[in-house]
């Protein structure tokens, strides 16, 4: 990894509350090269917010600090809000959950591909829709000029997902961050759009951080993995290494899952050890 | 071709609406005449007054038709309706539809102007409260809007004028048009503001609109603190939207976020508030149009109430009713307009 797009060290992210702070994200690290990182973990465990405290979308009164949070030369950490929005869409861009509430209902969905490309390129009304009809090309889309001029509710899932692609990838970032990008659609739908995406971000030399509860999914798909519990990274290995994981929270979900053509009558449950919270192995 | 489907559905969309608002209608008129049955006011009486003998009494129910089923003299009613004849008024002596076409511009004029004030204050009030959620700015505009809800009309209007009209003279006084300047424009419109410019009286127009200017600003604060808080609440519920979060990771400015995505998003939840503030406003504000001697709908139906004048009171319903049910007709087609979802065609 000689070609690191981004290195976190010791990311935390605080939300105060009236009984005590809470620390949505403790002491992260990790690297991101030209290549794909999975971030597994369940409900509540900061993967999602990993990801958006790297674009610096945490919503006040979160905050965001960290020992070292570089993108390429740039130091994040001394980041302003005006300096991130330079970045976003441009550096990094992130696809969200369900297209169906991601996008804007009231905008045609290529005015809003359109609209990335004119925010962070100097662009006339004329360049970003060619620029977005191109985009709507390249994540497999007949058709473009139909679809230009189509809302998000008269789009499907699939369709939906894609256009959100498209309008993420087309200011040409760096790195991506999917979060859950595909849970939301039907399963036929799913490896399609991971398939145009993994596409994009490979041909580009792009950096994808897939965010995802589905371990089959993240294990199958990315080169790399990280576990996480409550905040914390309890595990980083190889995707393929994935089986022999060394932290019992990993091993007790991958033993939770069902496997096609082996029966079992229960499957077992997980049993969580307080001690994971403190984040010794 | 999305040009044509863009005009072809706004159409379809009024025809099926003008069946509705027919319906609508023949409601409004059952209601009405309803009323003018059950109300304890004998309508012989109210014409030929307490003196009059027996045979008068008779005849004139006679004429009024009172002997009828009440089926038929429903129709009769109807037809009537339909054809603006809603009877002569007791108070005035004239025809209910002459009153009512002259007192309804007075309305309308302050109650558009009202609106202005209200909607173009109000909604960037409103959009500055909910971006500052919880900030003094957002406190201030809360506070203001609150002040707007509670504060009598009747009171503020009586303030402006001493404080205005008679202190310091900024404003002209009650009415419409200075005594001197009283029928130098003929009415085309209705509306002074727009007669005196058509017949180029600019000192008329400057005075009608120095007495526009108080009560409008009183009707229109009332608004904009009603606009204000609608849109404040519906702001905030859409920024709390998956869509805002993507629109930031797509690097736009706040100013898009916010007045592009959002407020796009609000205009489809503000088209009904809109509509309803001007109904209420059309409806004649009677406090304000009392303390201002505005010779308007409220006035007029403030006065025909006193006077139990049936015939203008229930002529002054039907108009309010047709206002609501036009301006319900208005706002679902500006609905097709600002949502895409309801232009109810698939892909």
């Amino acid at each position: 990894m000689t070609d690191t797009l981004l290195s976190v060290r010791n990311l935390r992210v605080v939300y105060p509350g009236d009984d005590g702070d809470f620390h949505a994200v403790r002491d992260v690290s990790f690297t991101l090269g030209r290549e794909r990182l999975g971030i597994v973990g369940e409900s509540g465990s900061g993967k999602s917010t990993t990801g958006r405290a790297i674009m610096g979308l945490v919503a006040p009164p979160g905050r965001i600090t960290a020992d070292e949070m570089r993108l390429g030369d740039l130091d994040l950490t001394r980041m302003n809000e005006a300096g991130f929005r330079k970045l976003r869409g441009k550096r990094i861009a992130m696809v969200l959950q369900d297209p169906k509430y991601s996008l804007d209902p009231v905008m045609t969905v290529g005015d809003q591909i359109a609209e990335t490309h004119r925010q962070h390129v100097n662009a006339g009304r004329k360049a970003a829709r060619l620029a977005a009809l191109e985009m709507l090309e390249a994540v497999q889309i007949r058709d473009p000029e139909r679809v230009y001029g189509l809302y998000p509710h008269q789009v499907s899932g699939g369709m939906g997902q894609r256009v959100m692609i498209a309008m993420m990838l087309i200011a040409g970032p760096d790195i991506l961050i999917a979060d859950e990008p595909t849970s939301a659609l039907d399963v036929t739908v799913q490896t399609q759009v991971l398939a145009i995406m993994d596409n994009l971000v490979r041909s580009r030399g792009m950096g994808l951080i897939l965010v995802s509860h589905n371990l089959h999914l993240v294990s199958s798909f990315c080169d790399r993995v990280l576990v996480m519990y409550a905040g914390r990274v309890v595990e980083t290995c190889a995707a393929g290494d994935l089986a022999n994981a060394r932290h019992p929270y990993t091993r007790g979900l991958l033993a939770a899952l069902p496997e096609l053509g082996h029966r079992r009558a229960e499957l077992p449950q997980l049993q969580r050890d307080p001690a994971w919270l403190e984040g010794s192995l | 071709m999305t040009v044509a489907r863009r005009i072809a559905a706004p159409l379809r969309k009024i025809g099926s609406l003008l069946v509705s608002v027919g319906l609508t209608f023949l409601g409004l008129t059952c209601v009405t005449f309803v009323i003018g049955r059950v109300i304890p006011i004998d309508p012989v009486l109210a014409i030929v007054g307490d003196k009059a003998s027996n045979e008068t009494y008779e005849r004139v129910r006679l004429q009024l038709g009172l002997d009828q089923p009440l089926l038929e003299q429903y129709w009769h009613y109807l037809v009537k309706v339909v054809h603006g004849e809603f009877g002569t008024s007791v108070m005035t002596a004239h025809p209910v539809l002459d009153d009512l076409l002259s007192v309804f511009p007075a309305t309308l004029e302050l109650a558009t102007l009202s609106l202005v004030i209200g909607v173009v204050g109000g909604i960037p009030l409103g959009v500055y409260a909910a971006v500052n959620r919880g900030r003094w700015q957002d406190q201030l505009i809360r506070f203001m809007s609150l002040l707007g809800y509670s504060m009598p009309v009747f009171w503020l209007g009586l303030i402006g004028l001493l404080l205005f009209y008679a202190k310091l003279g900024w404003v002209a006084g009650p009415g419409r048009v200075d005594v001197g300047f009283d029928d130098m424009v003929p009415a085309v419109t209705g509306l002074m503001t727009i007669d005196s410019l058509l017949a180029g009286e600019d000192e008329v127009f400057w005075n009608v609109l120095s007495h526009l200017v108080l009560p409008s600003s009183i009707l229109g604060y009332l608004s904009l603190a009603y606009v204000a808080r609608m849109t404040r609440s519906f702001m905030l519920s859409q920024l709390k939207q998956e869509y805002i979060l993507a629109t930031l990771a797509k690097g736009l400015s706040p100013f898009r976020v916010v007045w592009i995505h959002a407020l796009g998003n609000v205009w489809v939840q503000l088209v009904t508030v809109i509509a309803l503030t001007f109904g209420s406003l059309l409806e004649g504000a009677v406090l304000t149009e009392t303390v201002f001697a505005w010779p308007g709908l409220g006035l007029y139906l403030k006065n025909s109430l006193f006077a139990a004048d049936l015939n203008a009171v229930l002529g002054g319903t039907v108009l309010v009713g047709v206002v609501y049910i036009v301006l319900n007709m208005l706002s679902d087609v500006v609905y097709t307009l600002v949502d895409p979802r309801a232009r109810g065609q698939g892909t």
